[in-house]
């Protein structure tokens, strides 16, 4: 009971008091249990809240930045990395996080995703995939599995999935990472390691939407699909020891790939330093 | 111009942007190259970092104007440069300017279009984009200069008056003038006046992003300072929070508005050349501008009693203003490079004792100076 009241302190903590509950999304929905991972990682981490900027794009969890206490940038569909870019480059200082879902990163805002992992510039990405377009009324997304239903699906999806993980990596991050809203924490531990690495760290959750996914496909209300999570997730070091075969229905979890490339605003410091420039941080 | 003057520097339109920028304390640039406009990218990557200011080459426009609002929020005084195909993909990101109330510069030199149209070639087809380019109600600063040496001024002017009204400001050149040279000095530091935002001086708590003051501008704090604010694309309350309420939504709409209106006479510019005695007039803005101030000497020459208006301002539009100059001619002469968007605003304001005439050219050549000769000696 004291651990409860304590994390519930915690959370208050880190609301906004103003902001007129309750939020937005459904019952049940996964973006509340990211949303508390989020901020015990941030609590435990000890970080400033003035110094904490989240940054979102458009959908279901992009409306979660105007809960928290910190300084706060709700912008376009798809293009919150390249806001958070700005703010970065502008001021190193700041921490940032970018709360985005499946659609606003993979498919709108993709191309803002890839670079930003290219540049391995330090912002900490959850991306929240719950497979589906949910603010919109449950579309398919570049994250639908083959042959899953949508409202523009409804012979079943006849598109391939993008692997968001394995885009990151191609692309240049320096700290990929998976996990669920079945392992919170896990999630936390994931969400912590991406806020402390200097670089590009991309956490991607998946996450239910038992309103329109979980609907549609028959896969039952948000206990099932937390369920199913816990029964097809495979943490990193276990899968490697898998062969293939026992790896056919299991996704990946856990930090799967991490390298000490160095920062975009690292690199630029040091452009700044070759031309014997002194570091000013805007007024 | 004092060619004698040893600080005076022969520069492209494009060059003095950058100038312009940088007196103005710009901190932040973010682009994507595209001709015409890609000398202020190059410009910008090389002079910022040596004023410790951060250059950016981004993915594309979309983010190029992303970067700049996140990097305004966080206290920069920012810019960035396009044309055309660039431009048209930044009105998505300009709205979000536009209601997040975030000060920042795009230049757009223009090249004639529809989409990639003429990379190369001169234009003025974008007042209308500059002015209506992004969905929904708010009401655009859009600067246009003529000379290298405004290029430089209305860069500075856009800064201030970004800074002052937290709006973006729009610099409306085009291809001919970015890529032409001329000489000219550069003031001294403070012979302009330089503006930043006006910075809270409430205590945190007490702090509203979007303040309703008595000259609708909100003091702007920056991301880190303490004052943890929310910005959204979203129409917002005083605080920054989403909100359906009807009066909250109009109340935030008529800010974006007022807020310009209001101080409309003190963004307006005009020059005017001949215009005491002239029965007929040219008016016109950019490039073309320097092609009726020739017509108008030439025409004088033959006794033609003429005079020149220069829209430094095209938007706000000065309506009373120009309605004033414009009730002392018998004529006037609309001259633009596309197939007639400026004089349609100039008909709406005309008196109806003023004959609007219309000239236009849209080949991706300059409107020569005797192209306009011909036109007054047509309508006189």
């Amino acid at each position: 009971m004291d651990k409860i009241a304590h994390g519930s302190d915690v959370t208050h903590h880190y609301l906004r008091p103003k902001k007129k509950f309750p939020n937005v999304w459904c019952a049940g929905c996964g973006n509340g249990i990211v949303m508390g991972a989020l901020i015990r990682s941030i609590d435990r981490l000890n970080l400033d809240k003035d110094k904490v900027v989240v940054v979102s794009g458009i959908g279901c969890s992009s409306r979660m930045p105007v809960y928290l206490d910190f300084n706060t940038l709700h912008t376009t569909h798809g293009r919150a990395l390249a806001f958070a870019t700005g703010v970065k480059v502008a001021k190193p200082d700041l921490k940032v996080i970018v709360i985005t879902g499946d659609g606003d990163a993979l498919a709108i805002g993709g191309n803002h995703f890839i670079h930003a992992c290219r540049r391995n510039i330090d912002i900490t990405t959850i991306l929240i995939n719950n497979k589906i377009y949910g603010m919109t009324g449950g579309q398919f997304a570049p994250t639908t599995p083959g042959g899953s239903f949508a409202t523009t699906a409804p012979y079943g999806n006849y598109e391939k999935q993008f692997d968001a993980v394995k885009l990151a990596i191609g692309s240049g991050a320096s700290y990929v990472s998976r996990g669920t809203v079945y392992h919170v924490q896990q999630l936390e531990k994931l969400i912590e390691g991406g806020l402390n690495k200097r670089g590009f760290s991309l956490v991607d959750v998946y996450s239910n939407c038992h309103t329109y996914y979980g609907r549609f496909n028959k896969e039952g209300d948000a206990v099932k699909m937390l369920e199913w999570f816990k029964k097809h997730a495979m943490p990193i070091e276990a899968a490697r020891k898998l062969p293939p075969e026992k790896m056919v229905d299991k996704f990946v979890t856990g930090l799967i790939h991490e390298t000490d490339a160095t920062e975009f605003c690292q690199e630029y410091d040091m452009l700044l330093d070759r031309l014997g420039v002194k570091k000013e941080v805007a007024k | 111009m004092n060619n004698n003057n040893n600080k005076a520097r022969l520069l492209q339109g494009n060059e003095a942007c950058v100038q312009g920028a940088l007196y103005a304390g710009a901190e932040f640039f973010a682009g994507y190259p595209i001709t015409p406009s890609t000398e202020v990218a190059e410009g910008m990557s090389r002079e910022l970092p040596k004023v410790g200011g951060k250059f950016i080459q981004m993915e594309d426009e979309i983010a190029s104007m992303a970067a700049i609002i996140g990097a305004s929020n966080a206290g920069c005084k920012s810019m960035t440069a396009t044309s055309g195909p660039g431009f048209s993909l930044m009105q998505e990101n300009i709205g979000y300017a536009y209601i997040t109330e975030t000060p920042c510069v795009i230049i757009n030199v223009q090249r004639g279009g529809p989409s990639t149209g003429l990379p190369t070639k001169i234009a003025q087809s974008d007042i209308m984009q500059a002015r209506w380019g992004t969905h929904g109600d708010y009401t655009a600063v859009v600067l246009a200069p003529s000379t290298v040496k405004e290029c430089f001024e209305e860069v500075v002017r856009a800064f201030n008056l970004a800074e002052r009204f937290r709006t973006p400001v729009v610099v409306l050149t085009d291809e001919v003038l970015g890529h032409m040279r001329e000489m000219m000095e550069i003031p001294e530091p403070g012979e302009i006046n330089v503006i930043r935002r006006h910075k809270p001086d409430v205590p945190h708590d007490w702090y509203k992003h979007f303040e309703i003051t008595p000259s609708f501008v909100s003091s702007m704090a920056s991301f880190g300072e303490g004052y943890r604010y929310n910005v959204t694309g979203l129409i917002h309350d005083q605080e920054g929070f989403p909100t359906a309420n009807p009066v909250e939504i109009k109340e935030k709409l008529d800010k974006l508005r007022l807020k310009i209106d209001r101080f409309a006479d003190e963004i307006y510019k005009i020059r005017t050349d001949m215009m005491d005695d002239a029965h007929i007039a040219i008016l016109s803005f950019g490039t073309v501008s320097r092609s009726a101030r020739q017509a108008i000497k030439m025409a004088r020459d033959k006794r033609i009693k003429i005079g020149a208006i220069q829209l430094l301002t095209l938007w706000p539009f000065p309506d009373a203003k120009l309605r004033e100059m414009l009730s002392g001619v018998r004529k006037v002469i609309v001259a633009e490079l596309n197939m007639g968007q400026l004089v349609n605003e100039v008909k709406r304001i005309a008196p109806r004792h003023t004959e609007v005439h219309e000239l236009q050219r849209y080949d991706g050549e300059v409107m020569a100076p005797q192209q306009i000769l011909d036109k007054i000696r047509e309508v006189k």
